[in-house]
């Protein structure tokens, strides 16, 4: 990989600054900048032929339907799903996990069924499933985490009972950032008819995903962490699973007719899930993102991270201020200077131009597990180098004056 | 009266108040007037008790998790208000938010508050330095109807 030439592709690396210096980004857990052939791609939509999606009887309309359509076998290939028909276009992972509860668990759960979630869930796969329960009367149980952090089989299993309906978990979380064993737990949980639901928002950026061989039902991910635009995400589903879904939006775009006594034939998925005029310059910039990450390798880039984390992971170490919760993942670094609060801690990287996130990182139940409430957090995407995790270090080891950041 | 323009001190007091905050610790009591301050963009939740008597702050009590920032501004505002009367209470409140955004202010009002004149440098910490501030504010309100 030629980290030179990969910088030379994001504006956001060519000049930005932040507090007069030249701006580190270490918060790609919560987005990713973005590569100007996306922008481009944007702008493409935007500048020559806007337009609506699946609307006009028109040249202009026929080529924005390609250009949507062609995005979606882009992403189809991404995660490899066996047909673009699984493929519905959301607007982010929060969007695609409240989809599966409200569209899918909604209908199908009933009172006493148990959803699996563990403590280190994202709101975004957590909130959804607390409301759904509360409604049917069916509940939400933890999947233990072991002393690493990190879901494991055994626990599953224990954490498994006749009840259990659905497990819903990421495949890195977004602060301890361990992968869990998902093509095992699919595999033991369609042994007992449970629907395996996966967020993806931590995992699809960084390494190749391969949705059949997962044999995963259901998969959400945000374009933003994956060097496409805001606002735009996919819901990943086995077709007769998005068959077996209600729409939780309806309106123009999903049904093929209706009549006034409110008689509605809805269209196939994933049209049906697709109401109202979609984020069409997203679909085709996150299509342009990952034929972007593609060119580049998934596996090369997973590679590189995991070097950048070790050397990061070997160096804050020999800082004796500094305390880390997850030496042994392979997703964030989640870590605090001792005597310093996160949020003082984030303000006096800030003044050296390095953006790092503190906080809880929407996993306010993670603190029950982790003893401390809230964390520094570094997480890395390609373009990084060895000599941000250099500078970044300098910082952490000026943890004592990290009032700095104030005079 | 510390100078003003020596970071050191002003890093000092800052450090002093965050390592021994004053009047921290909530007290059981119902003349109390009390009110939670939950910021939903920041981590600081700070609980703050104020005890009025007649046109006077008598007393004033906070505890909760904070960063330094928060907590020791609210230690240096707890000083400077107890035994005030409501309407100086405000007035100086008014003179350290004027500081805050870099309006115009009296200094001599503020005394150890100062130290906080920089903040507008970091914009994301604003909310941190005036999170106890406004939680007076809100009971002073409350208490005038
Ligand atoms: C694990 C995980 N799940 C869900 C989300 C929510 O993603 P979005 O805000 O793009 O919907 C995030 C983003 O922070 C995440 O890290």
């Amino acid at each position: 990989m030629d980290i030179k030439s990969i910088r030379a592709d994001f504006p956001m690396l060519n000049g930005v600054t932040m507090q007069g210096k030249p701006l580190i980004y270490l918060d790609n857990g919560a987005t990713t900048l973005k590569p100007q052939c996306v922008i481009d791609k944007v702008c493409e939509y935007l500048t020559t032929y806007s337009g609506n999606a699946h609307r006009g009887d028109y040249d202009l309309s026929h080529q924005v339907d390609q250009e949507f359509e062609h995005a979606r076998e882009v992403v189809k290939d991404f995660i490899n799903a066996s047909t673009k028909d699984e493929i519905v276009w959301t607007s982010g992972t929060t969007d695609s996990l409240n989809m599966v509860a409200y569209g899918y668990a909604l209908k199908h759960l009933q009172a006493d069924d148990e959803i699996l979630i563990s403590v280190a869930e994202h709101a975004s796969n957590t909130l959804p499933w607390f409301d759904v329960a509360n409604q049917i009367g069916a509940r939400v149980k933890y999947i233990p985490l072991d002393e690493y952090g990190c879901v494991t089989m055994e626990n599953v299993e224990k954490a498994m009972t006749k009840n259990t309906k659905i497990i819903s978990l990421a495949l890195v979380t977004n602060v301890l950032g361990h992968h869990i064993p998902m093509k095992d737990i699919c595999a033991y949980a369609h042994q007992h008819g449970i629907i395996v639901v996966g967020d993806g928002a931590q995992s699809v950026p960084h390494e190749v995903t391969d949705v059949q061989d997962l044999d995963v039902d259901f998969l959400a991910f945000s374009g933003h962490k994956m060097c496409g635009p805001t606002g735009i995400g996919v819901l990943y589903g086995k077709y007769d699973l998005l068959n077996k879904m209600n729409p939780t939006r309806l309106g123009g775009g999903s049904n093929t007719r209706y009549n006034s006594c409110g008689i509605v034939s809805l269209k196939k998925p994933p049209y049906r899930f697709e109401s109202g005029t979609p984020h069409i310059e997203g679909a085709v910039g996150l299509g342009k993102a990952c034929e972007y990450l593609q060119s580049i390798g998934l596996q090369e880039i997973y590679d590189y991270e995991q070097q950048l984390r070790a050397y990061a992971i070997e160096k804050l170490k020999t800082i004796d201020q500094v305390e880390i919760y997850n030496e042994t993942s392979t997703g964030a670094i989640a870590f605090n200077i001792k005597g310093v609060f996160s949020q003082d801690g984030a303000s006096l990287f800030n003044k050296y131009g390095i953006a790092v996130r503190a906080g809880q990182h929407c996993a306010k139940i993670l603190d029950e597990y982790l003893g401390v409430n809230t964390t520094l957090r570094v997480s890395f995407y390609f373009y990084n180098t060895y000599e941000e995790i250099d500078q970044f270090i300098d910082v952490c080891k000026k943890g004592d004056d990290f009032l700095d950041a104030f005079f | 009266m510390p100078s003003f323009n020596d970071p050191q001190i002003l890093r000092e007091i800052i450090m002093d108040h965050y390592d021994a905050p004053r009047n921290r610790g909530l007290i059981d009591d119902d003349s109390y007037i009390k009110i939670n301050m939950n910021s939903d963009t920041c981590i600081d939740n700070l609980d703050i008790q104020v005890k009025l008597n007649g046109d006077h702050i008598e007393d004033l009590k906070y505890d909760g998790e904070a960063c330094a920032i928060c907590t020791a501004s609210t230690s240096i505002m707890s000083e400077l208000v107890i035994g005030k009367t409501i309407k100086e209470a405000r007035h100086i409140i008014e003179n350290y938010t004027n500081m805050i955004y870099e309006k115009d202010y009296d200094a001599d009002l503020l005394e150890e508050a100062i130290a906080f004149q920089n903040t507008y440098k970091q914009a994301n910490r604003i909310k941190c330095a005036t999170l106890g501030w406004t939680g007076l504010t809100r009971i002073l309100d409350e208490s005038e109807g």
